[in-house]
């Protein structure tokens, strides 16, 4: 196992070198959250319902989350689909390597640019937006649980996902349209609770409206609970059902994942 | 530990409707450079590739190192080392960080930087894989498969896109891990590499072995009927005999000495490969 943890954290670099490199991957993938935060940012505007919360705010806290899901589940579901086919996850099944380092990695990768990811959106909610970081130990104890749950069941489900496209050059297609919707319907571009119902019960299905509420109950002033359609925070609710994300997802990967391409076999 | 690094016995391999290998079997002994030759699509690959455990087999029985390749662990893995027909590292990472870091796969690497010199990339150790070209590419694959010190090292097409110098530089160090005692089965569309590095040669063809036999030997070539071919005053001559020395004493005594354009050839091994796969057309 202590040789697992090594490579996986031998690969975890390797695969930032990889991705600090690609210049693309950069500007794209780790840019765009950014770009949608300082675009929209300085559009919207008003209130939360009658909350007195500045809706940029609120369109912050959801941001992070949307950028933590782009930092895991698309890029790892992209970045992996990629190496099947390009034959580099063939490669690694044919030496010794042990197979959790590649999972190790991957996660160590994507845990490490989430966080770099939401630095960067603090600082630019911060300087832009007055978003301020959590105010209180409790707060900062709430923004880490549900940072590390939500880490933790995108990078599972990113992993799982990456079966999914038939080839490497299909998978941001197919990867970025859920993404897309995600964010409408789970209380990034919207109030959450302005929502129609039905839509926000098909939001309440997957991980990303509980990491926005969870977060919001970090970032922002109770006084939100007011627009919050449980009137609650639901922390409970929260950590339950990204914690069933997280063991629907790992059991997706111990399932479903392949080495190879689709047809060989 | 048993002299027999490979044993095949009646293995094939269906894709769908295809069949790819129909019931070939091969022994290659430890210590062996065993070439196997065959056209496009003959079944070189797949039969490698299930040797290797990336592909799973239809039927028959197959030992690699004396494991089920189908089911062998990671400490296998580490005796084997793999060089695939095709394969794409990441463009991002230079050389030696590639090399480097697949050394830390194994128990008992080789130098990465002895290998990386072995491989004649020293000069472009620094460089990115993405900015290598097409053979120096090809060659950080040999680099990769040898990095594990294998007891086994499959070579699917190893030196497709080398330059003349580069394959004499390959050959010279497959001989040399061949010499260490490695026991290498490669693929190969070159019948010179075969004849230089190979201790024997299969022939492949439609998914089956039409031939195994030293490169010297394959289809008679040693026994084969000689040509002898010279320029007489009526214009280009040839006889096919069994007795070449003789007919040659002959053809001195007509022209009282030299003869002119004199040669005497056996069939090539291309000569040979050529006739047995038309063959089986
Ligand atoms: N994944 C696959 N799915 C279906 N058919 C396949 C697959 N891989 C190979 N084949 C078929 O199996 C046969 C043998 O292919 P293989 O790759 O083993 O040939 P090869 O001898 O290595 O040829 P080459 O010299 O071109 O590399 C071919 O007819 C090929 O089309
Ligand atoms: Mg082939």
């Amino acid at each position: 196992m202590t040789l697992a943890l090594k490579l996986g954290l031998a690969r975890g670099a390797l695969e930032l070198k990889t991705f600090v490199r690609e210049r693309e991957a950069v500007v794209f993938s780790f840019g765009l959250p950014i770009v949608l935060l300082l675009i929209f940012g300085t559009i919207f505007e008003g209130e939360v319902g009658d909350t007195g919360v500045d809706f940029r705010q609120y369109f912050a806290a959801g941001i992070i989350a949307g950028g933590i899901m782009s930092t895991t589940f698309i890029s790892l579901g992209i970045s992996i689909a990629n190496e099947r086919d390009d034959g580099t996850l063939k490669r690694l099944y044919g030496t010794p390597m042990p197979r959790a380092s590649y999972f190790i990695g991957k996660t160590v990768s994507a845990l490490v640019l989430s966080v770099a990811e939401t630095a960067v959106l603090f600082a630019v909610g911060g300087a832009l937006l007055g978003l301020e970081p959590p105010a209180t130990p409790q707060r900062w104890f709430t923004f880490g649980w549900v940072f590390v749950l939500g880490v933790a069941a995108c990078t599972l489900l990113g992993i799982a996902v990456s079966s999914v496209p038939r080839s490497g050059r299909s998978a941001a297609a197919v990867l970025n349209l859920p993404y897309l919707v995600l964010q409408f319907i789970s209380g990034v571009f919207f109030v959450f609770g302005d929502l129609p119902s039905g839509v926000q019960q098909v939001g309440a299905l997957f991980p990303l409206k509980w990491m926005c509420q969870g977060l919001r109950s970090a970032l922002l002033p109770d006084v939100l609970l007011a627009a919050e359609p449980a009137r609650s925070w639901e922390h409970g609710r929260i950590a339950l059902v990204l914690a069933a994300w997280c063991i629907g997802g790992l059991v997706l990967c111990l399932t479903t994942f392949r080495w190879k391409r689709r047809h060989e076999r | 530990m048993t002299d027999t690094a490979v044993r095949v016995r009646g293995l094939r391999k269906r894709y769908g409707d295809v069949d790819a290998v129909k019931g070939v079997d091969l022994d290659i002994r430890r210590g062996e450079v065993f070439a196997l030759l065959g056209p496009n699509g003959a079944g070189k690959s797949t039969t490698v590739e299930i040797l290797e455990g990336h592909r799973q087999r239809t039927a028959g029985e197959v030992s690699v190192l004396g494991a089920d390749p189908a089911k062998a662990g990671r400490g296998w893995r580490a005796r084997i080392g793999i060089v695939p027909q095709t394969s794409n590292e990441d463009p991002q990472l230079t050389v030696r960080e590639m090399v480097r870091h697949f050394a830390a796969y194994y128990p008992r690497p080789r130098d990465p930087d002895e290998v990386i010199e072995a491989v004649g990339l020293a000069e472009q150790a620094t460089r990115r894989v993405g900015r290598l070209s097409g053979g120096q590419r090809r060659r950080v694959d040999v680099a990769l498969g040898i990095i594990g010190r294998p007891e086994l090292l499959f070579l699917d097409e190893p030196t497709t896109g080398f330059d003349p110098d580069a394959r004499r530089r390959f050959w010279d160090l497959i001989q040399g891990l061949a010499g260490d005692g490695t026991t290498i089965l490669l693929t190969t569309h070159y019948l010179d590499e075969a004849e230089a590095l190979a201790d024997r040669v299969g022939v492949i063809a439609a998914g089956r072995v039409v031939a195994v036999d030293t490169p010297g030997r394959l289809g008679g070539r040693a026994t084969a009927s000689a040509r002898v071919s010279w320029r007489g005053p009526e214009g280009p001559q040839r006889i096919d005999t069994d007795s070449p020395t003789q007919v040659v004493a002959e053809l001195s005594q007509r022209f009282g000495g030299e003869v002119p354009e004199l040669t005497v050839t056996r069939p090539s091994l291309e000569d040979v490969y050529l006739s047995m796969i038309g063959a089986t057309k």
